[in-house]
Order: C-alpha cells, then structure tokens, then sequence
C-alpha cells in the first residue's frame, strides 16, 4: 500500500460519504455542506489524475460559485423562521430498484471490458496545453460558451425580477 | 499510475447512482438541483478519467466546457425556482403541477 493508493482511497470515501449524506439528510443547509465536502473529495482526485488546472477551475467554479447559489437559493425560497427547511422523500422503493439494476448493469460493464491505457509518464502541468487547444481548435465552442453564459445571466436576471 | 482505471470508473458510477437516487427521491426542488450536481460531477471525474489514462488533454478540455454549462444550467435553475416560490410559496415537487390539468 503506497501513499498513492492511501490517498486516492482517502479522497474516494470523502467523495462517496459525503455524497450520501448529501442525498440522505432532511435538512437542505446541512446537504449543502455535505456537497462542500464532495466536491473537495473530486478536486483531490483530479489533483491525483494530473489535471492541475481543472482541479482549480472545480474549487472556483462548483464551491465559489454553485455553491453560494445554491445556499442563496435556499435562503430565499424556505420559512426560516417556520420549521420548513427540513424535506420528504418520495417513491423510495422504485427508485432503489432501478438504480440498483443501473448500478449492476454499469459495474458489470466496467470490470468487464478490456481498457487501453496509455501508460503516461509523470504528469506534467496542463495549463499550456489548455490554453493552447483553447485559443487555436476549440476557439468557436469557446466564444460559444461566452455567449451562452452571457445568455443564462441575462435570462436568470429577468426571469427571476418581479 | 499504480491504480487501475476500473477504481476511478467504480467510484464515478457510484457517484452517478447517488445522485440519481437524489433526483427520484427527494422532494426538495434545490435538493434534486444539488443531485444534479453530483451527476454533473461524476461524467466530469469519468472524462478526466479516461483523459489521464489515454494520455490525451482534451477530455480535459471537454471538463471546462461542462463546467461552464453547469454553472449557466444552476444561474438559470435557481432563476425557476425563485420564481416558482414566489407564484407558489413552495419548491416541492411534488405539489408544483401548473402544467398538469
């Protein structure tokens, strides 16, 4: 067992418990900082995949930003001062027997196929290489991405004024 | 690179699963949005996956795209919600059936 494999399985159970307390807890506040946690576990397995600088963009992007939206988004929209920011659960039986069967099905599928791996040297920083591919062949889906963000921010504003 | 590719695909199809369990069952309509999230999150960890695996930076790439999407998708799903709540004074989903007659 090397210091590798401690911390990916480290990172794993961080990711994978917090994940379900995220689904499993009746108070909407606490879910919120239990997907903190998740999305610290996935950062760190980015780190240890080698993708330095995605691992960045996830901590700024889903905890900086999704994240405080959400958490505005239930301040908004529960009674704080009424006991109404707890939450059911509906339709448990089905939904446990379907993702159960999906679960098999996509588990079967991965431990049954033969994967080409690459076998990679040490991982190097990625940050040119990105911005590289950015600015030459993926350049339109990239003006794209501005404009769809524009879009969504002009669309959240008006839609959710009086 | 001493851990198996098939590790990371497990954990990400666990993840997955999780937050589809989330989606069908809580009743929470920001809930569901925090499940889509996990979702979200396990196909980005499966892409950097392969993308680390087969040597090749563009599933990284393909990351960022998602991410970017991810964060337009949560302005313009909070955006609904906060206007639900407010014609409706609830978020659960399972009492908002304005287009059902």
């Amino acid at each position: 067992m090397e210091i590798y494999d401690i911390i990916f399985y480290l990172f794993a159970a961080i990711t994978l418990l917090s994940a379900f307390f995220v689904v499993t807890s009746r108070n909407i506040v606490h879910a919120a900082f239990y997907l903190l946690f998740t999305f610290f576990g996935v950062t760190g397995i980015y780190v240890l995949l080698g993708a330095d600088f995605v691992a960045i963009v996830q901590l700024i992007v889903y905890v900086g930003g999704i994240l405080i939206l959400l958490i505005f988004g239930v301040m908004i929209t529960n009674k704080i001062t009424q006991v109404d920011i707890k939450t059911g659960t509906v339709h448990t039986l089905p939904a446990a027997i379907g993702v159960g069967l999906f679960t098999g099905i996509v588990g079967a599928v991965i431990l049954n196929t033969e994967w080409r791996i690459v076998d990679s040297p040490m991982p190097v920083a990625t940050l040119s290489t990105l911005g590289e591919m950015l600015l030459t062949e993926y350049v339109l889906i990239f003006e794209l991405l501005g404009i769809l963000l524009l879009v969504a921010l002009i669309g959240a504003a008006s839609m959710a004024r009086k | 690179m001493q851990i198996p590719i098939e590790y990371y695909l497990i954990l990400s199809a666990f993840m997955f699963s999780v937050g589809v369990v989330g989606v069908l069952t809580r009743r929470n309509a920001i809930v569901v949005f925090m499940c889509v999230e996990l979702m979200l999150n396990s196909a980005n960890l499966t892409l950097i996956t392969y993308s680390s695996y087969l040597g090749d930076t563009v599933g990284q790439l393909f990351v960022f795209f998602v991410m970017a999407v991810a964060a337009a998708e949560a302005a313009v799903g909070l955006a609904i919600i906060i206007a639900i709540f407010r014609n409706k004074l609830t978020i659960n989903i399972d009492e908002i059936n304005i287009l059902k007659w």
